[in-house]
């Protein structure tokens, strides 16, 4: 899918930058022209990649968590979150719902509701190396648009 | 993100405003957890009305002031949840465990 449009920005893995992650997601989704719903559902998933990056990716230290955002052809946004951190061993298992190494401030819910508000989602891994979650959501057309 | 609260005759509701996220979840819980030690209550109403926004740790907190509430005997349940916070709440399948009562479900 071509692309149209796209940023690129990363921040330190600190949990006070969650909402501006959000609100840069929620942001640059603004163009595709979302109903408030799908806005809510860009948020909630970008709120939980990226908390999962923070808790989890670098336990001892505030690395650096990386966003991309592209706007491609066809009215996809496509979201990308990378952390270069200690990885996860096990993909398929961490994406079980319930299933959470992060302590009890966590639900073990985020996979799950990334998959089910959005489109498509994959989650690339390789342990000390960092986690890329990718993202996709199609902005459906308005009626008389 | 705020939590305003009140009590009387035995219930005790919190009213959650703004958004609630991971990095607003542990100092929220804090708040939350020496307001129930305070008034031990039988019924808790967790008030959504006010919150904007809402990931998986809302739906942790959730659990947590459940549990909290139930361990003196006492029952605790969701009231006015907006659309997203309700979407997520849908999505985790915590409705099995606690109440949620809400106008804003299709």
């Amino acid at each position: 899918m071509k692309q149209v449009n796209y940023i690129k920005f990363e921040f330190p893995a600190r949990s006070v930058n969650e909402s501006f992650a959000r609100a840069a997601a929620a942001a640059f989704a603004a163009q595709m022209d979302p109903t408030l719903e799908e806005l809510g559902d860009i948020k909630t998933a970008v709120s939980e990649a990226v908390t999962n990056a923070i808790v989890h990716a670098y336990p001892d230290r505030a690395g650096l968590v990386q966003m991309r955002l592209r706007a491609l052809e066809g009215n996809v946004l496509e979201i990308m979150v990378r952390d270069r951190g200690r990885g996860i061993p096990d993909v398929q298992k961490a994406m079980e719902p319930m299933f959470s190494t992060g302590g009890d401030d966590r639900s073990g819910m985020g996979f799950t509701i990334m998959a089910s508000f959005m489109d498509g989602l994959r989650v690339r891994s390789a342990v000390d190396r960092g986690t890329t979650v990718t993202m996709k959501k199609r902005i459906k057309a308005k009626a008389g648009a | 993100m705020k939590v305003l609260s009140s009590y009387q005759d035995g219930r005790l509701t919190l009213y959650l405003k703004g958004e609630l996220d991971h990095h607003e979840a542990a100092s929220a819980l804090r708040r939350i957890s020496r307001t129930v030690d305070d008034y031990l209550p039988q019924d808790c109403v967790i008030d959504m009305e006010g919150l904007t926004f809402m990931d998986s740790s809302g739906i942790a907190l959730i659990l947590k002031i459940s549990r909290l509430v139930a361990e003196t005997g006492g029952r605790a349940w969701v009231e006015n949840a907006r659309k997203q916070p309700l979407k997520v709440i849908d999505a985790s399948g915590i409705d099995r465990v606690i109440q949620i009562s809400t106008a804003a479900r299709p």
